[in-house]
């Protein structure tokens, strides 16, 4: 059994971190196993969490009443999800559901803010971690915007 | 250079819009031979040709496959056509994979949508196990789970390719679909790629090959393992009428595969 | 330098002689204020004692006053649309009981005499040729027409205000093989071409004309007035050095310059129809009434139609900034990488047969000037 310090180590979120915020940090997370179709995570509700996808997938959702929950995205083992924590009201802007058994090490963003807020070299190393996702996430839903795959383009050269 | 008559022989849709053709020389001549990544003009009665890449294999050398899009006059009118009508080709055209040089390198196969058809000849290549790839891996993205070319071959390829398929969205249509929702480009940036011994080849809508092309670099990939599928006005296939040209490059004949290190300035040119 | 001497009043003799070895005779001749190339019987067919000035966007003919036969630069036409033909049928298709049936149209070539070919004329077909002639593939109904061409050259000692060919260094010599090269003299009262044959089909014509030895001095003036005309050139405004051209252009795909021609250019193709050397084509297919008889076309095609670059959804280049640098950076650029030459050999007809007057040495010029600013 590995140690939770080894765990976030070996993690692409945390490469190159230091070692005594990682035990720090550490210190704020557990392991946590979800179930098929368990949420991890609920639009409109506290956002006390983050978590790193150790195994399986999780389904990004948003409900859509006369729908059901909408995809939108999946996470995968290493990737990140929730950065709600970090940022006022700290409430969830979509749903998180576990897609299959999924393995994660949930960590306490209550616990970590205060901690970054404390120590603002480790809070600076973690935003910046935090701001490579979203901008990755940003990237990857403005190509799904353009949906380079449909035949429904509009000529550049109609009207002109 | 006037077309060769070719008689349908089976024909499939995949879904809506989209569908493959197998096409046999009706005096039961062997086709010409092509390699994968070629195309024919294929040739639609009185409304025009359109070029299309072979997506078959190249041990079914009595026939080509081609899977085509409905999208022109053209391909509507192919569209129409039933097993046993008659359709004019002419070809194979173009240079195509570089496969002489992948022996002992990891393959990395990123397809986009239709992209995935001028591959697969190369996917069936690799499945019989020849030009000695060491591993192949396959990323694949479509516009959704109902628009995956070929999904039912991916149980069968699995055995010896390493599948990774995403959907840029899963609609109410799809809601069984399990799979990744995402766009190309996050489970190419999540994969562990070797920079040394490694080569790419893309084939998709060229704003989606420009992103994976992209990561590729980041991840250490040299511009001259990366090989991508350009499409251009192609017209007479031939390199005589010059419809097709890129800056210097004829993509009918110099093309549609090109190496990225030898292209990239071209590559990187709007409106060219 | 050329070694025979042909009487101005025998050249109906050469004309003859030409269509008696059984070529269809194209060359100069006066039609709608201009002058064209066209079927050519005898030497009143010749537009004698015409020039033509020309500038951006002008041509207008005027009288010499002296009497040449060859007196005028290059104009409207050029040579390209009887190898390459404007518009050609390609095949017929036709569907019935038994199925479909394609057939191909072989028209019967004729055999070609052109006369009075400039030397960037020539070099406007050596260009062709590559294209057509040497690349993996042939233009099988280019290679019929041009096997049997016969080419009867003319020294140019007429170059307009619009001609660069010194710049592009085509011309106005003649230095390419020709079947025939003469060089025309008006000297005093004496007016007489200096002829000589480039090959054995040259050879076997010359020998059926009344020819005499020419004389040194006679040489001399040939020489001078050619001469002259390159001096005129490399004097004129349009005369630039264009050794670094391909670079030029390539160091500059994202001039602001390209912005500025687009919005005085039409797009509207004159000049890549005028160019003796754009060789872009495309191709029609349609159907009878009935639906069951298909025919396909080839026609001359422009880099500046809307269609020229379409794929699926829509045009590659959308607006005329993308196409005229296409044009001219092809023309002048990525043709050397496709086909060891420029495709530009300095005759001017893109200058004056440009309804709003762009001049692609003003272009060039331009891009240059603002890459140093």
């Amino acid at each position: 059994m590995k140690g939770m310090a080894q765990l976030l180590h070996e993690h692409p979120f945390f490469a190159g971190m230091q070692e005594k915020h990682l035990d720090f940090i550490a210190g704020c997370g557990e392991n946590h196993i979800y179930n098929t179709g368990e949420y991890i995570a609920r639009e409109n509700e506290p956002a006390d969490h983050f978590f790193l996808i150790r195994d399986g997938q999780v389904a990004v959702e948003c409900f859509v009443p006369n729908y059901g929950a909408l995809c939108l995205q999946t996470l995968h083992n290493g990737d990140i999800f929730g950065w709600s924590w970090l940022f006022p009201p700290y409430m969830w802007t979509f749903d998180a559901r576990a897609e299959d058994e999924v393995h994660a090490i949930r960590l306490d963003g209550k616990c970590l803010r205060e901690k970054c807020e404390a120590d603002p070299a480790m809070g600076y190393e973690l935003m910046k971690r935090f701001a490579r996702i979203v901008t990755q996430r940003l990237r990857a839903t403005r190509m799904q915007l353009m949906d380079v795959y449909s035949l429904q383009w509009p000529p550049l050269d109609r009207g002109q | 250079m006037i077309p060769t008559l070719f008689r349908i022989d089976e024909r499939n849709d995949e879904f809506e819009g989209t569908f493959t053709l197998r096409l046999c020389a009706p005096t039961g001549n062997r086709p010409a031979a092509f390699s994968p990544g070629q195309f024919n003009m294929l040739y639609a009665f009185g409304t025009g040709e359109v070029p299309i890449s072979m997506s078959g294999s190249l041990d079914d050398d009595d026939a080509y496959v081609h899977t085509i899009r409905c999208q022109g006059l053209a391909t509507r009118t192919i569209e129409r056509l039933n097993k046993g009508d008659v359709i004019g080709v002419r070809g194979p055209f173009g240079r195509g994979w570089p496969l002489d040089t992948i022996a002992g390198k990891e393959v990395l196969i990123i397809a986009g949508g239709l992209g995935l058809a001028p591959l697969r000849p190369v996917i069936y290549q690799l499945l019989n196990g020849h030009h000695g790839a060491r591993r192949v891996r396959l990323f694949y993205g479509a516009r959704r789970p109902r628009e995956l070319l070929y999904y039912r071959e991916f149980e069968r390829w699995a055995d010896a390719i390493d599948i990774t398929v995403t959907v840029d969205h899963a609609d109410h249509v799809d809601r069984a679909w399990k799979g990744r929702v995402g766009v190309i480009t996050e489970p190419l940036e999540a994969a562990r790629i070797s920079s040394a011994g490694t080569i790419a080849f893309l084939c998709g809508p060229e704003v989606m090959m420009r992103f994976c092309i992209h990561t590729l670099l980041k991840k250490g990939l040299p511009e001259s393992a990366i090989y991508l599928s350009m499409e251009r006005n192609m017209k007479c296939a031939t390199g005589l009428c010059g419809h097709c040209q890129w800056g210097p490059n004829f993509v009918c004949k110099d093309g549609p595969v090109f190496c990225y290190g030898s292209v990239r300035s071209w590559f990187n040119l709007r409106a060219l | 330098m050329q070694k025979f001497l042909l009487q101005a009043d025998d050249l109906d003799v050469l004309i003859q002689v030409i269509a008696r070895e059984g070529h269809r005779l194209i060359g100069p001749t006066l039609r709608d204020g201009a002058i064209v190339y066209d079927d050519i019987h005898s030497v009143s067919d010749l537009p004698r004692d015409w020039t033509d000035d020309q500038e951006k966007g002008r041509y207008r003919l005027r009288k010499r006053g002296d009497g040449a036969y060859f007196g005028y630069a290059a104009g409207p036409h050029s040579w390209k649309q009887f190898l390459q033909l404007p518009r050609r049928p390609v095949w017929r298709a036709e569907r019935d009981a038994n199925g479909v049936q394609i057939i191909a149209i072989e028209e019967m070539a004729p055999r070609l005499a052109f006369m009075g070919v400039r030397s960037c004329e020539l070099h406007a077909i050596a260009i062709q040729d590559r294209v057509f002639l040497e690349g993996p593939f042939r233009n099988d109904d280019y290679d019929k027409r041009r096997q049997p061409l016969l080419l009867i050259a003319v020294n140019c000692t007429a170059p307009a205000a619009t001609c660069f060919c010194t710049s592009m260094n085509t011309g106005p010599e003649v230095t390419l093989p020709a079947d025939l090269t003469m060089t025309e003299v008006m000297d005093g009262d004496a007016h007489y071409f200096l002829i000589d044959a480039g090959t054995g089909r040259g050879e076997h014509i010359l020998k059926q004309l009344p020819l005499t030895p020419a004389q040194a001095r006679q040489q001399a003036l040939a020489q001078k007035s050619i001469q002259h005309a390159a001096e005129q050139m490399e004097q004129g405004p349009r005369s630039f050095d264009s050794s670094d051209v391909k670079d030029l252009l390539y160091r500059n795909y994202e001039s602001p310059e390209w912005e500025l021609v687009a919005d005085r250019c039409l797009s509207c193709a004159n000049c890549t129809m005028a160019c003796p050397t754009c060789f872009c084509s495309t191709v029609e297919d349609t159907t009878d009434l009935t639906g069951e008889n298909a025919e396909r076309w080839e026609r001359w095609d422009s880099c500046f139609t809307a269609d020229f670059s379409y794929i699926t959804g829509g045009a590659v280049r959308a607006d005329t900034r993308s196409r005229y640098r296409q044009w001219m950076t092809h023309k002048l650029a990525t043709w050397h990488d496709q086909f060891d030459s420029s495709g530009c050999v300095g005759c001017g007809r893109c200058i004056a047969w440009c309804p709003v007057g762009i001049d692609l040495t003003e272009e060039l010029l331009r891009i240059r000037e603002m890459e140093n600013q």
